[in-house]
Parts: structure tokens; C-alpha cells; sequence
């Protein structure tokens, strides 16, 4: 009987150990069928070679094993006759609304291997999208809507620290700053790219991002796995980040970026270190993470010099001083229950950008009933850290930054309106590189060429190509913004930043509303 | 009007009128009279009304509270924090007259008081922020009271119904100012609250508006941050409350607080000299919360000055004009002429160009021609270099 589990599906050498002893098999159906029409086949084996999983072989013509079909559908794409079609599995499990097909199939990948299930991207359950329930307000009348095709408007956003009050000096040539504001990054658009580690993703993805965030005036961030040779170039535009496993920071790394990042939890994983398989160690990634090859490249649960928030102030200030004070410091924190709070430590304890994880947010690898159980929705966590540093009076302190499933223009402009200063584009911006959400970055097969290091797969990936596109996808989503802005009347995005008063809800229970600060459809201004 | 209207934020169209002279010469109110009165059409009878300045010389030193009561447990309640937290000098009902138009008035009183010198000292405050503090509290805290004017030497006027039946009412013939600030509303939705209606006031500054502030919702939440309450919940209210902030407390020159709430456009910061720059991008950066977007002209006035500005693309009509010592504002050109008939010059000032008119000071900033001496005029003079 065929299986789609691989040892990479398994965490921890423990379990993988009793696995090889003790696993035994039995039933659990494909996700996918693969189907050919030999009529259009021509038999030129593309398929078999673009298959990064090994499903595909050849006997005397292509044949799958389904049970190694991911679904990411890289054959499908490449073959030149257009003659392979993937579908779901029709045979049919009988239908229960409590056992459902997935829970069946993870319950009985764990008998048959006693492992922790690991999985990749984001939370894939069907909670509520709060994005969904939430609409954007327009001019009529007695406000006039401003044509974006016609007059000026403004996206740049700034990020980082600033005082409550600009302090003017009079001096003979009339008014002039009085005291400089702190390092502060400035964005041509309010979206930046969500930090991917070299590791990870392949070099070749990291460079297509770093490529698009200098052309588009706006920030990527190296993740936890350090700064490639080959990136050094793009680190001007960088927030290069400091995690608990510390992968590739020296000084000359942290002075490289543009801001330097502390990574405390990661929306899809929260309260769990991150996880590079060993798989995906290559040489270079080796050199660039300093580990050995082939080691499983496991950071930390916790930070281990920050078991509070006094000892993350000294980690911010340590930072602070290893960069002359030159850079503004970002803290990564999954969104949680108690989010607010923390936040509002996180500010206080020095902090120059609070970048909140939603719990959709994506990932390399994580175990899979942590990215599907733990965390609060992004749309809640940026409403109530908005909220909480206003009341407290140092939301001027630092910025916000959203991410975890932003999907369109639309989200990043509700995510504004809640009180993001901008959003970051993770599994968004790797849909753009060609990822089809299969979802199996973790066995660092992906076909795609992104979460991948095996040169044959990472080369069908050109950077330049990648590069393009994500620039594409930004610029798309700019103009789009600058729509919603026109239609709304204002002409720069600080107008609409936090102003809650522009959405109204549909659909939302009363509790949520207020959480939130929205106010339900049909109720005026 | 219930409190489910008065929860909500009434949005408006309006005619707005000032006149000011620059040497303090003060004239009675029917030359704003007529010039509201002509701008009969951009209002709809459902609220207007007046600040002036220079009205109280004999208690020049005194904080003119103007309140208005909609019930007698809101008077005793008001009066009694009054009496508390005040020396009273002089309490008195407002002069009015009988006009058939002006429907149920509410009780209108007005006191000439002081902060008592202990509570002061107590306080910690200035007297300014003392009164300030106190009339939030009474706006706030005491249904059925509001009050509608606090500053020195000034006062504001105002009721549900025509401006021009309003100043009858008021028999602002009787008053001696050299600024006279008018409006007339034009609300779309609930009207007849009195309070509601403008100029919005706080200590000595009063503003009119004409718009509807399309950021209303984050300069609300921002302003919330620095302490203020909307409770009112016009757009007014946000303009004033920014003003105090901008230029009373944290110190801004006039013309900068008028570039925070009308902001140049980067690519106009841009072509500014680099020290410039770095001045306004600051401001920017700082008061993205107190940039106000969408159509607005408002006329603010304070102690010897009176400012006319726009939005930053001028989606609503302001005019200015000038004769001797005399600097008029109005929604159009007809509401100067009816000040003034034969004007030295007329002209329409930019989008986010400040008109400001200062007692002693012949010049007037933003006027054609001038030196080009402040920020705003470098501003426009870059771009018309360009």
C-alpha cells in the first residue's frame, strides 16, 4: 500500500527513529488522481522530469503513484501538450460532519507513524474571515469622491518611531526643525514583503523579492536564516532579523539592513521555534545560517536570553547600540490572546515597529495542530493593538505592521483602516512567484523552484521573472488602493490609516463589533 | 432631539463670511448681517451663527461663558460647577429679541468669570486649560448644557434657524467688534439642536466650516490620544480641537498648523530647499492623524487674528478681499461685495494656502502680490516656479 508520508512529514529524530522501527501501514486514500489523455500525450516525459516528488514515472509512458501527488500542478503547467488534468479524489469517504476527511487522514498517518504531523503555508481550517465581513465606506455627495486617474495620491508611509510633537525652531530664515526625528524607513507603498528565510525559500525566490522591494521603494526581510553574498547588494532594503536560533547574525549582518528585526513568534507557529528540515541544509545555506549541512536547523522556542519583556528591552537596546542608533528595531510577535498587552509592553520596552503575525500567516514547516490551533485572527490583533496604544497615548511610538493572510488590495486597505501602518506579504507574495498552495514547502521538493534548495528545482525559478511579477502584483495592488482612497475622498493613506469610521460590518456579532471598534452597516455616521 | 440624533455626526454645506480690521477699528454686526444674509442659499435655515471679538472691552480680563439650557436641572447642575470653580462676576441673561422665526430658544445665559485662585493654584494649570477643562466637563458630563463660548473679550452667537434671523435675534446691532465670523448650515441630516450649530468655539478661538471631513474617523481617534472629547460630533469640532493642539499646545506657527491640517503634497515638499524638507516631512510624519482630508474652507479667528483655508485641493469655495485696513473672507465673491461694495482687490486663494490677517499688520499673508515671506507663499511660489 502506497503512502504520501515521507520522514520529513514526521518532526524530531525521536519519533522518525521509532518510526523506521515501528511503523505500520494501512489504509488512507490520495488526496489527488492524475490523469493523462494518451491521445494528446506525445510522450516527451516532461512531466516525469518536472515532478519534484517523484510521482511520476516512466513505464514506457508516464504513470503516477496518486498517493505522491501533491496537487502543485508544475506537470500539469509544463506539459506542452496540455494532456494531464488533476483532480480531487472522487472515491469517496462516507461524510461526517465530525470526523472529517482530513482528521480521518491525519488520524491515521499518526498510527501509522506515532509522529508530530507537520505542515506547510498557512492554516487551512474554515474559520471565520473577519476581512469578509467588513466593507469599505464611499463618497456621495456631500463629500466628493477625488478621481485617482486625475489628481495627485499619496501612498508613502513611514515607519518607525516619532515624537507626539514636531518641535519648530524660529531662526532668520523662518521656521526649521528643531530637533531631528528618529531613523525612520520611508515606503513608497504601504506593503512590504513578510520575512521568508534564506533556507526556506530558495535563494533565487529571496533574491526575486529582494529585486522587487528596491524597485517598488518598499522593504523585504531575510527571515531568520541570515543574509546570502548574493543579496548583500539589496540589504539597504531589508529588515535583516535577529531569531531565537540566531542564524547568521554578526555585527556586520545587523548593520547591513535597513532595520533590524527581533523575531519573538511567527503567526503560523506561535510559541514554537522555527524549523528548517534538514533536507533543505545545503552548503550554502550552511555557510549563510553558519550550521553544519544537513543538520536540522531548529531555533528555539523561546528566545533564550528574553524570558521577559525587561529582558527584551535590553536585546532592543543591545541591537539599538550595535547600529549607532541608526535603525529602527522591529519586534515579530504571533498574534495572540493577550496580544494588546503585549504590544503595548513591546512599545514601551523600546521598540520602533511592532509587527503583528495573524494566525493564518504562513510557513516553511510547523507542526500542524499548532498553525491550525493557536493565534487570534490579524484583523482582531491589529484593531485592538491599535486601540490599546492610542488609549495609552504612544501610538506615535512606533508602527504597525499586519500580515498573516492578506489576500488583495481590499485586505490591506481594511488592515489600514483597523490601524496598520502597512501590511506584509508572505504566502501573497509567493503565489505570485508561481506557488500553487500545495502546501508541502516543508519537504523541500517544491516544484516550483521556491521552497526548495536542489539546484535542479531551484533554477526553474528566475529571479528576474520573479521579480517582475511581484512588482506587477504590488503595482496593481498601489493603484487599486489609490481607488479606494479616490472613492473614499481622501488622497493620502495616513486618512484612512485607523479610521475605523470607513468600515462598517456585515455579519459580525456584537462582541466583535466592539472589539473592533466597527460599527455595523446601516448605522450612519 | 433624542440621544440616539445627538450620538450621531452631522454632516453639512455652508456659507461662511469674516471681516476683520487689521487696526482694531470696531464696527456693529450689519455688515456681516447682509453678507451671511446673501449667502441665504448655501444654508437651509436649520442653523447659523457669529463670533465676534472685541465685544467685552469693560471685561477685557474675564472668561466670557456663554451657555446655553435646555432644561432648569441642567441650569442648577451647570451653575452650581460654575459657582464652584469660579468667581463670578457677572451673570445675566443674553440679550435677545422676539423673531418669529427663531423657534424655541433654549435658556440662554451668560457669566463673566474667573478660575478661583486656590483651585487654580491647586490645578496646577493655566487658567486657559482650567476653563477648558471645565467646559469639557460641563459639555460632557451635564445633559441639557452646553457651552458655546469661553474665551476673553469675545463671544459667539448661534441658533437653529437663518443666520441673518439669528443675528436679529441676537441684536448683534448692538455689538462693537473688528472680527465678525458668520455661517450659515446647510446640515443633511436631523437638525435643531442648537448646539450643534456653528462656529464651534473653544476659549478664544471660534472656527466655521464649510465641508465634510473625509478623515474624520482617524482625526477623532487621534485627537483622543492628546485628551479631547468629541462629544459633538460635528466636523467643526475636530477642526477647532486640532487647531488648540497644533498651535496652543504645541506651539506651532499659525501657518505650519495650517500646513498640517491642509498638507503640501510630497511631490511639492520635494521641490522645496532641503531644510525645508526635513521640516515638512517631519510634520507629515508626525501629524499624518491631524492631516484633515477632503472638502473643506473654514474661517478661524482667535484674538487679533482671523485665518481663511482650504484643503489641499480645494474642494470648496473661498474668497478673499481687501480694502484699507480691512481683510474679508467669504464663500463667494457676492458675500464680500455685500460687506464691502467696491473692494481694492478680490482674489481666490490656493488649495491649502492660508489667508491670514493679524491685528497691527497691514499686510495679509497670503495675499497676491505680498513678500514672499512665509512658508505657505514659498510653497505656491515653487510650484508656480515650476
Amino acid at each position: 500500500m502506497s503512502t504520501t508520508t515521507r520522514d520529513s512529514d514526521i518532526r524530531g529524530r525521536k519519533a522518525r527513529k521509532a518510526q523506521r522501527g515501528a511503523r505500520v501501514q494501512g489504509y488512507r486514500p490520495a488526496d489527488f488522481v492524475w490523469r493523462r489523455d494518451a491521445d494528446r500525450c506525445a510522450l516527451c516525459k516532461r512531466c516525469v522530469q518536472q515532478c519534484g516528488f517523484d510521482a511520476i514515472s516512466w513505464e514506457n509512458e508516464p504513470v503516477a503513484d496518486p498517493a505522491k501527488c501533491v496537487g502543485c500542478h508544475r506537470c500539469e503547467a509544463m506539459c506542452p501538450q496540455r494532456a494531464i488534468t488533476i483532480e480531487p479524489n472522487p472515491q469517496y469517504l462516507r461524510p461526517h460532519p465530525l470526523w472529517t476527511e482530513s482528521h480521518r487522514k491525519n488520524l491515521w498517518l499518526q498510527a501509522e507513524t506515532g509522529g508530530v504531523l507537520v505542515s506547510g503555508m498557512g492554516n487551512d481550517l474554515p474559520y471565520p474571515i473577519i476581512w469578509d465581513s467588513l466593507l469599505l465606506d464611499a463618497c456621495q455627495v456631500t463629500n466628493p469622491s477625488i478621481d485617482p486617474l486625475r489628481e495627485p495620491m499619496e501612498l508613502r508611509t513611514y515607519l518607525g518611531r516619532r515624537p507626539d510633537q514636531v518641535e519648530v525652531a524660529m531662526t532668520l530664515e523662518g521656521p526649521d526643525l528643531a530637533a531631528e526625528l528618529p531613523p525612520n524607513l520611508e515606503l513608497a507603498v504601504p506593503v512590504l514583503f513578510a520575512a521568508m528565510s534564506y533556507g526556506s525559500i530558495s535563494l533565487n525566490a529571496q533574491k526575486a523579492i529582494a529585486m522587487a522591494a528596491e524597485e517598488l521603494g518598499t522593504y523585504w526581510n531575510t527571515g531568520e536564516g541570515g543574509l546570502h553574498e548574493d543579496l548583500k547588494p539589496y540589504a539597504h532594503r531589508a529588515f535583516v532579523q535577529c531569531a531565537s536560533g540566531r542564524f547568521g547574525v554578526t555585527v556586520d549582518y545587523l548593520n547591513s539592513g535597513a532595520a533590524v528585526e527581533i523575531k519573538i513568534g511567527q503567526g503560523a507557529k506561535p510559541g514554537i521555534g522555527g524549523h528548517l528540515p534538514g533536507e533543505k541544509v545545503s552548503a550554502e545555506v550552511s555557510e549563510t545560517r553558519m550550521i553544519p549541512v544537513g543538520s536540522d536547523a531548529l531555533s528555539p522556542a523561546p528566545q533564550h536570553d528574553i524570558y521577559s519583556i525587561e529582558d527584551l528591552r535590553q536585546l532592543i537596546y543591545a541591537l539599538k547600540e550595535a547600529t549607532n542608533y541608526e535603525k529602527p528595531v522591529s519586534v515579530k510577535i504571533a498574534a495572540v490572546h493577550n496580544v494588546a498587552a503585549i504590544a503595548s509592553g513591546i512599545v514601551r520596552a523600546g521598540a520602533d515597529i511592532v509587527y503583528l503575525d495573524g494566525f493564518r500567516g504562513g510557513t516553511g514547516a510547523a507542526p500542524t495542530i499548532i498553525r491550525d490551533h493557536l493565534g487570534i485572527p490579524i484583523e482582531i490583533a491589529v484593531a485592538v493593538v491599535d486601540q490599546q496604544l492610542r488609549e495609552e497615548g504612544i501610538r506615535n511610538q512606533a508602527s504597525l505592521i499586519a500580515a498573516g493572510g492578506i489576500r488583495s488590495s481590499a485586505d490591506a486597505a481594511k488592515a489600514i483602516a483597523l490601524g496598520a501602518d502597512a501590511v506584509a506579504l508572505g504566502t501573497a507574495a509567493l503565489l505570485a512567484l508561481g506557488c500553487t498552495l500545495c502546501q508541502k514547502c516543508y519537504t523541500g521538493r517544491c516544484s516550483w523552484g521556491i521552497t526548495t534548495q536542489d539546484p535542479a528545482l531551484t533554477r526553474r525559478l528566475d529571479p528576474y521573472v520573479g521579480s517582475r511579477r511581484l512588482v506587477n502584483l504590488v503595482r496593481a495592488w498601489a493603484a487599486e488602493l489609490e481607488e479606494i482612497l479616490g472613492a473614499m475622498g481622501v488622497n493620502a493613506i495616513e486618512s484612512l490609516r485607523g479610521s475605523r469610521e470607513r468600515l462598517r460590518a456585515v455579519g459580525l456579532d456584537r462582541t466583535t463589533m466592539d472589539v473592533m471598534g466597527v460599527k455595523p452597516a446601516g448605522v450612519g455616521a | 432631539m433624542s440621544e440616539y440624533d445627538r450620538g450621531k455626526r452631522t454632516v453639512s454645506g455652508c456659507g461662511l463670511s469674516g471681516m476683520m480690521s487689521l487696526t482694531g477699528e470696531r464696527v456693529d454686526g450689519q455688515a456681516i448681517r447682509s453678507s451671511i444674509a446673501i449667502l441665504h442659499e448655501r444654508s437651509n435655515g436649520l442653523g447659523g451663527g457669529f463670533a465676534c471679538y472685541g465685544i467685552y472691552p469693560e471685561r477685557a480680563d474675564q472668561f466670557a461663558l456663554h451657555v446655553m439650557y435646555d432644561t432648569v436641572e441642567a441650569q442648577e447642575k451647570a451653575e452650581e460647577l460654575i459657582g464652584e470653580e469660579f468667581n463670578i462676576d457677572l451673570d445675566e441673561r443674553i440679550p435677545t429679541r422676539f423673531n418669529p422665526n427663531i423657534k424655541n430658544p433654549p435658556l440662554l445665559m451668560r457669566y463673566f468669570v474667573l478660575p478661583r485662585p486656590l483651585l487654580l493654584q491647586e490645578a496646577r494649570l493655566t487658567a486657559e486649560d482650567f476653563v477648558l477643562q471645565r467646559v469639557m466637563r460641563i459639555n460632557g458630563e451635564i445633559p441639557g448644557a452646553y457651552v458655546f463660548s469661553s474665551g476673553k473679550n469675545m463671544g459667539a452667537f448661534k441658533a437653529v434657524g437663518y443666520a441673518e434671523d439669528i443675528a436679529d435675534f441676537f441684536r448683534l446691532e448692538e455689538y462693537q467688534a473688528y472680527i465678525w465670523i458668520a455661517h450659515g448650515r446647510f446640515p443633511t441630516n436631523t437638525p435643531g439642536w442648537w448646539a450643534g450649530a456653528h462656529p464651534f468655539t473653544l476659549l478664544d478661538w471660534s472656527v466655521v466650516h464649510n465641508g465634510e471631513i473625509s478623515s474624520y474617523g482617524i482625526n477623532k481617534r487621534y485627537l483622543e490620544m492628546f485628551g479631547y472629547r468629541c462629544t459633538m460630533r460635528t466636523d467643526t469640532e475636530v477642526m477647532a480641537y486640532l487647531l488648540d493642539l497644533l498651535i496652543r499646545r504645541h506651539k506651532l506657527p499659525v501657518e505650519l498648523a495650517c500646513d498640517v491640517m491642509a498638507a503640501p503634497f510630497w511631490e511639492q515638499i520635494e521641490r522645496l530647499p532641503e531644510r525645508r524638507q526635513r521640516l515638512y516631512r517631519a510634520l507629515r510624519q508626525v501629524y499624518g492623524g491631524a492631516l484633515v482630508n477632503g472638502p473643506f474652507a473654514i474661517i478661524f479667528g482667535r484674538q487679533g487674528e482671523m485665518v481663511g483655508v482650504n484643503d489641499r485641493i480645494k474642494l470648496r469655495p473661498l474668497v478673499a478681499g481687501r480694502k484699507d485696513d480691512w481683510l474679508y473672507l467669504s464663500s463667494e465673491e457676492a458675500g464680500i461685495r455685500a460687506m464691502c461694495p467696491r473692494p481694492e482687490l478680490v482674489w481666490t486663494p490656493r488649495a491649502g494656502q492660508p489667508v491670514i490677517g493679524r491685528l497691527g499688520s497691514k499686510k495679509v499673508i497670503g495675499e497676491p502680490g505680498a513678500e514672499v515671506s512665509t512658508l505657505a507663499a514659498e510653497r505656491v511660489g515653487q510650484e508656480v516656479a515650476t
